[in-house]
């Protein structure tokens, strides 16, 4: 029964994240024009781009990047599979490590000066991210004393109340997964990258779409592993995560110049304060919970 | 209108333009116009582009420079000549250095002329280049090569 239930939430997931990745990627674009006092463009606009791309001639830097951004591709839909399947949460954090290091080898590879310092700001942009997450599995295992989702979910205590900092660090990492700052490597479709796109500067046609694919992956990603904060409160989870992707919408629009030193001094500082002294309390406390 | 037709996406250089159809195009991507509406994003990459915006007669220093961005975007593509400058060289065709107007230099697909060009007059250029765009698409999808 419960193998059913992995089985159905992975498929569900790869059928369903692109579909849903794409309409919030459209939406973002309507609402980021609107706050612009523009029209913006359909809500369908993402999915025209990808249509598009596809139907480009292939043209590579290197022809290595059709493997580097499959692998990126697969990685994340395998990574973001696995939460929905139930499955280890320090796999998924690591899996999505991974998938970063291959669109990093993409933009190695194409051996071009914006595509390589891309690569060094994507890297930096790990380096920040990562932790978070980590602290995030090591944070959901103190408090239900499992690292797998299925029995995160059996909770019925939703972890917000015992990691607000780390849920809170997470929502200041979502502006960089979701490739709104730092502005000189962000590759959101707003006319302010200073890199022109950096990692996908050399990226074309269907590889371009590819990476496209794999970042509405890994938003329904991200915004799930938020969801898991408030696992016993399904409704609750679904208001906060719809608010707070607003919220980082408003915060794009109102600082489109956070740049990655600034991105770096203030996540590392937001994972110290909130993150780290949230798991240090839940440790010292620990028996009390337990 | 097919799915290449809703999402052209824009590469702008300028040749040797004096500015003022430069500062028409980003005029374009202000709230009064708002191409964005049409799915146009300016890529400033060449690697991302289906439409390629020229302001500016071509001069001996750049004509490389314009060959290496046409070459550069990927097929289908369209290149679109704003100005008079860039349709035929303008004042300065017969300049030492002026090469003359784009179509010396590439193939260019729509021209809109103007000194400068209105943003309406460069917007429905735009669109023109999108039928223009759609054809190609066509033409190269039937023979299997896309």
């Amino acid at each position: 029964m419960n193998l059913i239930l992995a089985i159905t939430g992975a498929v569900l997931f790869l059928i369903l994240a692109p579909l849903l990745g794409g309409l919030i990627a459209g939406v973002d674009r309507v609402l980021t024009a609107r706050m612009q006092s523009r029209r913006g463009p359909p809500v369908l606009q993402p999915f025209y781009d990808i249509s598009k791309l596809w139907h480009k001639e292939r043209a590579f830097a290197n022809p290595v990047e059709m493997i580097f951004t499959t692998g990126y591709l697969v990685l994340i839909a395998f990574s973001g599979a696995l939460l929905f399947s139930g499955g280890d949460l320090l796999l998924v954090v690591f899996t999505l490590a991974l998938a970063h290091t291959f669109l990093i080898l993409a933009a190695y590879a194409a051996n071009a000066p914006y595509s390589t310092v891309g690569a060094e700001r994507e890297l930096i942009g790990v380096m920040v991210a990562e932790p978070i997450l980590i602290l995030l599995a090591a944070g959901f295992f103190m408090i239900t004393g499992s690292f797998f989702v299925s029995d995160i979910l059996k909770e019925t205590v939703p972890a917000i109340i015992y990691l607000p900092g780390v849920f809170l660090a997470l929502f200041a990492v979502l502006t960089l997964k979701l490739r709104k700052s730092p502005f000189d490597i962000a590759t959101s479709h707003h006319a302010h990258q200073e890199l022109v796109k950096g990692v996908t500067a050399s990226l074309s046609g269907r590889t371009l779409a590819k990476v496209e694919i794999a970042h509405w992956y890994e938003t329904i990603l991200i915004l799930a592993l938020m969801f898991l904060f408030f696992a016993g409160n399904p409704v609750l989870g679904i208001i906060v995560v719809v608010i707070c992707y607003f919220l980082e919408i408003l915060m794009d629009n109102l600082f489109p110049r956070v740049t990655w030193k600034m991105t770096v001094k203030s996540l590392w500082i937001a994972t110290i304060l909130l993150g780290v002294i949230n798991i240090a309390v839940i440790g010292v406390v620990g028996g009390v919970i337990g | 209108m097919s799915s290449s037709g809703k999402s052209p996406w824009l590469l702008h250089y300028n040749a040797s333009s004096c500015n003022g159809c430069d500062i028409e195009i980003l005029a374009a991507l202000t709230p009064l116009y708002d191409v964005e509406r049409f799915g146009i994003i300016n890529t400033g990459n060449p690697a991302h582009a289906d439409i390629f915006v020229v302001t500016g007669s071509v001069n001996e220093q750049n004509k490389e420079v314009l060959k290496n961005l046409y070459d550069q975007i990927p097929e289908p593509k369209v290149v679109v000549a704003v100005g008079i400058c860039a349709s035929s060289g303008g004042v300065f065709r017969d300049c030492y250095n002026v090469s003359g107007g784009v179509d010396t230099i590439i193939p260019v697909d729509v021209y809109v002329p103007g000194c400068s060009v209105r943003p309406e007059a460069l917007i429905e250029g735009v669109v023109k280049a999108i039928g223009v765009l759609e054809q190609k698409r066509a033409v190269l999808d039937s023979r299997g090569s896309l």
